[in-house]
C-alpha cells in the first residue's frame, strides 16, 4: 500500500473513531465531566478546605492534576475498549481485515482515536477545574509529554483487552477491578508521603502513580517520584504494549479463525 | 490470461481438530463468473475466508490475480471485493459513511469515495437512503448495501457468499441482472449460493465441493451435459388430480398443478404428447425446470456421501 493511501487509511480510522464517540457524547463526553465537577465540588471545595495543604498547596490545587489525568486515562482506555470489541460483536471489524491496511496503521488509528477522546475530555476537565482553582503551568513539554504518551499507553491497553475480549463482561473487568483501583491508589488524592513506609514501597510498583505525579510536576512542580524516570516508564510500557497488540493483530488472535 | 484466483493444496485445520479443507485445488479465469456450490459445511466460506483473509489458513497457496496472500497480501486485497453471508457492517452508522468509510480503509480520498459511492448507491438503489443508519434498512437493502461497499475501491474480483439469502424474487431478479452487468464490464464474480438456478442462470463455471474436497470443477455446460435426461413442467387446461400413465416417462405433479415430465436423451417428445392425447390431457405451455443443476448436485453430494461411508470417512 502507498505511504499516501495508508496516511488515507489512517485518517480514515481516526475520523470514524471521532464521529462514534461524537455521535453517543451523553455517553462518552458528559459523564466524566459531570464526575469530575462533583469530585472538584466535594473533594475540592467541601472537603478539601478541611485538609488543609498538601505537597505545599492548597487540596483542590493539588487534586486537580490527578483527576485530569485519571480521566484522560480512563476515557482513552474506555474508547478504544469499547469501539473496538463493538467492531468485533458486529463483526464490522471484518471492513478492515479484508481490506490492505496494514496492522501497524489499524493500531495507530484506533491509539489516535482513543487519544482524541482522552485529551478531549482531559481539556473539558481542566477548563471545569479552573472554576475552582487557578492553574499555572510549571513545566509545559512534561505536562504535553505526559498527557499524551499516558493517554497513548491506555488506549494501547484498552486495545489488548478488546482483543482479548470474548464477551461484554470482558471488557469492563479490566477498568473496575484494575484501572479504578490502581488510579485512585496512584497519588490523585493524596501524596504517598503521607503513607507508612511499606505502603510507600507498595505504592512504588503502581505505573499509575508516575504518571499522574509526573503530569502534577508539570503543572505545579512537585512530584513523589522523579518525573523523568516516570517518562522513561511510560515510553518503555507504549513500547512493549505497541509489540504485544501488532503480535496479536497479526496471529488475528479474536478476529481471525 | 492471468487466473483471477489460484488456489493450490489449500488445507484448513481448526483449533479443534476439524480439518475443513482437505487439500483444495481451484483456478479461476480473469472475467469468469464462477459459482462453488456445495452443502452447508462442505467448506465453501471457509475456502473464501482464505482468499478473504478472514480466515487463516493451514497449508497450501492462495494467488489474486498473481498476487500470493503470504507475499504480496496488500496487492492481492487491493483487487479483492468481498460481500459476507452475514451483515458485517455498524449498524448505527449512516449508509453513505459505510460506502465512503471502506473506501478510505483502501486509500481512496473522501472526495474521490464519495463519488463512486454515488455511482453504486445510486445503481443499487440506495441513494435515497444514504442518510439512513444501517439498522433501519431493510434485508434486502442491507444486502445492496454490502454489495456497494464492496465495489466502492472497484475491484476485479468480486467474491459473494450466499448474496441474495432472504432476499424476495424480484430483488433476486434485479440484484442478478447487477451482477451480470458488473461481469460484462469485466469483473470476475465468485459466488457461493444455496439456489442452485441462481448458479445455473448467472455462472459459466462451477466447482462442486463437499467434506473440504473439491468434487468437480468444471464448465456448466459440461457439468448440465452429463444429465441423461432432461425434466419439463407441463401446464394442461384442467388440473389433474394424479399423474397419468405415460410409458417411457417417468411423471408426477409438482403439487402447484403442474405435470413434471423426464424425458431421456433420444427420446422423442412426440410420444409423450400421443399418449397425453389419447388419455384427453389437453396441453397448454411447457417449460423446461430451471433447477436442472439441483439434480446433478445432489446426485454427486450422495455419491460422495457413499463413498466417505464406503471408505469409513465420518461426515
Amino acid at each position: 500500500m502507498r505511504t499516501d493511501a495508508m496516511l488515507t487509511a489512517y485518517k480514515t480510522i481516526v475520523n470514524r473513531e471521532i464521529r462514534r464517540f461524537m455521535r453517543i457524547w451523553p455517553q462518552t463526553l458528559l459523564p466524566p465531566a459531570v464526575t469530575m465537577t462533583l469530585y472538584f465540588i466535594i473533594f475540592g471545595n467541601l472537603i478539601g478546605s478541611r485538609i488543609g495543604v498538601m505537597g505545599g498547596f492548597d487540596y483542590m490545587s493539588f487534586i486537580v492534576p490527578g483527576l485530569i489525568m485519571m480521566s484522560v486515562i480512563t476515557s482513552s482506555y474506555a474508547n478504544v475498549v469499547s469501539s473496538f470489541f463493538s467492531m468485533k460483536f458486529q463483526r464490522s471489524i471484518e471492513e478492515l481485515l479484508v481490506s490492505p491496511v496494514p496492522n501497524w496503521v489499524i493500531l495507530a488509528g484506533y491509539v489516535t482515536g482513543g487519544m482524541s477522546r482522552g485529551l478531549g475530555i482531559g481539556l473539558i476537565v481542566t477548563l471545569l477545574s479552573l472554576g475552582f482553582t487557578q492553574l499555572s503551568i510549571h513545566h509545559l513539554p512534561m505536562v504535553i509529554l505526559t498527557v499524551f504518551l499516558t493517554s497513548a499507553l491506555f488506549s494501547l491497553g484498552g486495545f489488548i483487552n478488546a482483543m482479548l475480549a470474548t464477551k461484554f463482561d470482558d471488557i469492563s473487568i479490566v477498568p473496575t477491578f484494575v484501572l479504578t483501583p490502581l488510579t485512585y491508589l496512584g497519588g490523585v488524592f493524596y501524596s504517598i508521603n503521607m503513607l507508612p513506609g511499606f505502603w510507600q514501597g507498595v505504592s512504588m510498583i503502581n505505573p499509575i502513580l508516575y504518571m499522574v505525579n509526573a503530569f502534577r510536576y508539570g503543572i505545579l512542580g512537585v512530584s513523589d517520584v522523579n518525573p523523568y524516570v516516570a517518562l522513561g516508564m511510560i515510553l518503555l510500557f507504549i513500547a512493549i504494549l505497541s509489540a504485544i497488540s501488532l503480535r496479536m493483530l497479526a496471529r488475528g488472535k479474536g478476529i481471525r479463525h | 490470461m492471468t487466473n483471477a484466483l489460484e488456489i493450490e493444496g489449500l488445507v484448513k485445520t481448526y483449533g479443534d481438530g476439524f480439518q475443513a479443507l482437505k487439500g483444495i485445488d481451484l483456478h479461476v479465469a480473469e472475467g469468469d463468473f464462477f459459482a462453488l456450490l456445495g452443502p452447508n459445511g462442505a467448506g465453501k466460506s471457509t475456502t473464501l475466508g482464505i482468499v478473504c483473509s478472514l480466515v487463516n489458513k493451514s497449508a497450501g497457496k492462495v494467488r489474486v490475480f498473481g498476487s500470493d496472500i503470504d507475499t504480496h497480501l496488500s496487492d492481492a486485497k487491493l483487487n479483492l471485493g468481498v460481500v459476507p453471508q452475514e451483515f458485517n457492517f455498524n449498524q448505527f452508522e449512516k449508509v453513505f459513511d459505510i460506502v465512503t468509510t471502506q473506501a478510505g480503509y483502501y486509500g481512496i480520498p473522501l472526495k474521490q469515495a464519495s463519488v463512486s459511492a454515488e455511482k453504486y448507491l445510486r445503481q443499487l438503489g440506495l441513494w435515497d437512503k444514504r442518510n439512513t443508519p444501517a439498522m433501519m434498512l431493510s434485508g434486502g437493502m442491507k444486502r445492496r448495501l454490502m454489495i456497494a461497499r464492496a465495489l466502492v475501491h472497484e475491484p476485479k474480483l468480486l467474491i459473494l457468499d450466499e448474496p441474495t439469502a432472504g432476499v424476495d424474487i424480484e430483488l433476486r431478479r434485479s440484484m442478478w441482472t447487477f451482477l451480470e452487468e458488473m461481469n460484462r464490464r469485466g469483473t470476475t464474480i465468485i459466488l457461493t449460493t444455496h439456489y442452485l438456478e441462481e448458479a445455473e442462470a448467472l455462472c459459466r463455471n462451477i466447482a462442486i465441493i463437499d467434506h473440504g474436497r473439491i468434487l468437480r470443477n468444471t464448465s456448466k455446460r459440461d457439468l448440465l451435459q452429463q444429465l441423461s435426461s432432461e425434466t419439463f413442467v407441463l401446464d394442461t387446461d384442467e388440473p389433474l388430480e394424479k399423474a397419468p400413465k405415460l410409458d417411457g416417462f417417468y411423471n408426477h405433479l409438482d403439487g402447484e398443478g403442474g405435470l413434471v415430465v423426464d424425458v431421456e436423451k433420444g427420446q422423442s417428445l412426440n410420444g409423450m404428447f400421443i399418449q397425453l392425447e389419447q388419455q384427453g390431457i389437453r396441453v397448454v405451455s411447457m417449460r423446461t425446470k430451471a433447477n436442472r443443476l439441483e439434480e446433478l448436485f445432489i446426485r454427486m453430494v450422495e455419491d460422495n456421501n457413499t463413498s466417505n461411508a464406503d471408505q469409513g470417512v465420518s461426515a
